[in-house]
């Protein structure tokens, strides 16, 4: 095979199938603690090692919240957290048949020359710590690529070294048991229109699945976590349908069908416009050989971290909330979600933050 | 869009589309006026013209074929040919629900410094060539990129240039409404196993839609011509359900969603042999996002020829073998072949020959 056989083969093409399931996505819970903190920060809660966990105790308790979930993204740190009662989180996660994942990439540096384009690092002792987070339980890894549209951007450097950091970190997690998912993000900075987004994203994701076959890759134990095609941060919106007609078309004309499920990024879409437009995409009468689904950070979390505010009294309220976003989320990869969802304090607001470092 | 969409694009779509139709697929009948002397020589009748008309009229006339066919690939001295009472073949053809196809690559030459590796030629005038035909009744293209698996082939050189020739001749095809027909093929020659010729096949199929991407062809008004998976000619068969599992293994690895419809090539394959394997395919319980049906010359004419044998009273007869093939490749386009279609020796006969010169 053009694809190189792991020992993992099987277990990867399983992993990555049952993400993939109808009903099913992914909360991405790994937030660094830089990123968290700023997160904590908004709702005046000190960045300690105790409100970390105590936040990640109650996304992953929420009642009703794991059964809408195939599996969590985590941070290192909380990959070895315990709950209050001493279970392990990734234990928690397993029994409510959620796939515990793992961020893998060490951030962003930038790209001598070009205007402000970055590169993605990690790549160094990746396979050992692969290893290792394999052991501690993780079965999916995550690594993110980021680019951006401008005048002369994305450049040809920026998408060959982002395609081929993506290829070379998704090789060396199957070596090592975790599926990885792709993630080359597009950010939606910019005054560009929709066309403009989605010739980029085509060009992109073509350069993605050409570095994926020259590395060996395995697609069927891939998932793809891409950017919705949508107009940039300060054009005129455009409704759920054309974002949704836009976004499967690049899907069509660049992500082979062996991939098994494309998980979308939520980028800085409010809770409300990410589900609605993920229940578009599903409902859309089109060809759509791999299953569309979620992995949102930001747009699963805004109203429960509102709602918790960090208060002991307050975490039914959050747990509640956070059940409410899964359940939407759950429904719009049917394309059954009816827009009824009770609408948390911060659910219609926009989470877009100008160039947002991650 | 990444895709030009010039004034052609919707029926490009939509011819690509007709010519995918489940239960049809392609005749090739585009042998070049030296290659049809071959053809002749074996039946021994003579390479002249009227020859030449008599065959193809033949096959166009042949009772009850036409529901199996979406598609009729022609050299350019056919495109202008008559029927015996004037009436221009490509008339005929469109008035039968069979669209014209039109061979225009001008063959392969030599890439120096490699082990016997080819380029296709046929970019120059390309354009002007595509309008002619375009006027004359046509509405797709073939151009055959022919590679080898050796040692150390294909080369790299060698993937690029073909892969890069064939996106150079689809977009000129589509900025004069030609649907082309991308045909990388890879030959059966060596003693390869099977798993080899996936690989290459994989290998060989990402660097041609990557090149499609780079040159903003339109997937969705493009159809693939590719080889299926199999052993080489040096090596043991294996079974048509084998050739099935690795060939739709390898396009959904690698052939976008977008792409309509997947037209095999027969190469040295016998007719039964051909028919049996896309049988086997469209039998195989698996997502396939595009058709899979047949574009075969040797493998639909063989028996046919045969019977012919260059006689006027063995017309009735020939045109009858020539619908039994029809149909047989139009059931397995379905996966409703039963097999031995006819007791016809020259259907099981291969068509192998080494270092086929087209």
């Amino acid at each position: 095979m053009s694809a190189f056989t792991s020992k993992f083969a099987d277990e990867l093409i399983a992993n990555a199938a049952y993400i993939g399931t109808p009903g099913k996505g992914i909360l991405a819970a790994d937030e660094s603690t830089g990123t968290i903190g700023k997160r904590l920060a908004s709702i005046n809660v000190e960045n300690v090692e105790t409100n970390r966990r105590n936040l990640r105790e109650l996304l992953f308790t929420a009642p009703g919240a794991l059964p809408c979930l195939s599996g969590v993204i985590l941070f290192e740190e909380t990959l070895y957290q315990k709950s209050s009662d001493g279970k392990l989180f990734v234990d928690i996660l397993k029994e409510g048949g959620v796939l515990p994942g793992i961020k893998v990439d060490k951030g962003t540096v930038e790209l001598a020359g070009t205007n402000g384009e970055t590169t993605t690092q990690g790549l160094d002792g990746l396979g050992d710590r692969c290893k290792k987070y394999y052991e501690a339980g993780a079965r999916f890894a995550k690594w993110r690529a980021v680019l951006k549209i401008g005048e002369n951007e994305p450049s040809e450097l920026s998408i060959h070294e982002n395609a081929y950091g993506l290829a070379r970190y998704a090789v060396i997690c199957q070596e090592n048991g975790l599926v990885p998912i792709v993630e080359p993000e597009i950010l939606v900075d910019g005054s560009h229109d929709i066309q403009k987004c989605a010739a980029v994203t085509e060009r992109v994701l073509a350069a993605c699945y050409k570095a994926l076959s020259d590395h060996h890759v395995l697609l069927e134990g891939t998932l793809l976590k891409p950017n919705m095609v949508t107009p940039g941060s300060d054009s005129p919106k455009v409704s759920p349908e054309v974002i949704a007609e836009h976004t499967v078309r690049a899907l069509q004309r660049t992500v082979p069908a062996a991939v098994p499920a494309i998980v979308f990024l939520s980028g800085g879409q409010s809770e409300e416009e990410a589900t609605r437009n993920l229940n578009a995409m599903n409902q859309l009468k089109t060809k759509k050989p791999w299953s569309l689904s979620f992995s949102f950070g930001r747009a699963l979390q805004q109203s429960t971290l509102k709602t918790w505010a960090g208060k002991e009294e307050n975490v039914k309220a959050a747990q509640e909330a956070l059940y409410v976003r899964c359940k939407a989320n759950s429904e719009a990869t049917l394309g059954t979600y009816k827009g009824d969802a009770k609408l948390g304090d911060g659910a219609a607001e926009s989470l877009h933050v100008k160039d947002y470092k991650y | 869009m990444s895709a030009f969409v010039g004034k052609y694009a919707d029926e490009l779509i939509k011819t690509a589309k007709y010519i995918a139709t489940p239960g049809k697929g392609i005749l090739a009948a585009d042998e070049s006026t030296g290659t049809i002397g071959k053809r002749f020589a074996s039946i021994n009748v003579e390479n002249i013209e009227s020859n030449r008309q008599a065959l193809r009229e033949l096959l166009f006339t042949s009772p009850g074929t036409f529901p199996c066919l979406s598609g009729v690939i022609l050299f350019e001295e056919t495109l202008y040919q008559k029927t015996s009472d004037g009436k221009p073949f490509v008339d005929l053809l469109m008035e039968s629900g069979v669209i014209p196809g039109i061979k225009v690559d001008k063959g392969v030459v030599d890439l120096a410094g490699t082990n016997g590796e080819t380029t296709t030629q046929g970019l120059d005038s390309l354009g002007t060539r595509c309008q002619e035909y375009y006027k004359a009744g046509a509405r797709f293209a073939k151009w055959r990129a022919v590679l080898k698996i050796g040692a150390t082939e294909p080369s790299e050189l060698s993937i690029q240039d073909n892969a890069k020739g064939l996106a150079r001749y689809a977009i000129i095809c589509q900025e004069n409404g030609l649907v082309p027909i991308v045909e990388p093929e890879i030959l059966t020659d060596g003693s390869h196993d099977i798993k080899q010729c996936a690989a290459v096949t994989e290998t060989v199929l990402a660097a041609v839609y990557k090149a499609l991407n780079e040159h903003h062809v339109l997937l969705e008004g493009t159809l693939l011509k590719p080889n299926m998976v199999t052993p080489g000619s040096d090596s043991p068969k294996v079974t048509p359900e084998v050739i099935a599992d690795y060939t739709v293994t390898a396009l959904r690895r690698t052939v976008p969603p977008a792409v309509p419809g997947i037209v095999f090539l027969s190469g040295g394959q016998s007719e039964e042999e051909a028919t049996l394997n896309l049988n086997a395919m469209n039998k195989l319980d698996v997502l396939k996002p595009w058709t899979l049906t047949f574009s075969f010359g040797r493998a639909l004419q063989q028996s046919t020829l045969k019977a012919w044998a260059g006689k006027t009273e063995n017309v009735a007869k020939a045109q009858a073998t020539f619908l039994t093939r029809c149909k047989a490749n139009s059931d397995a386009t379905l996966g409703k072949y039963t097999g031995g279609a006819s007791g016809d020796s020259a259907a099981s006969e291969s068509l192998y020959v080494k270092g086929y010169k087209y």
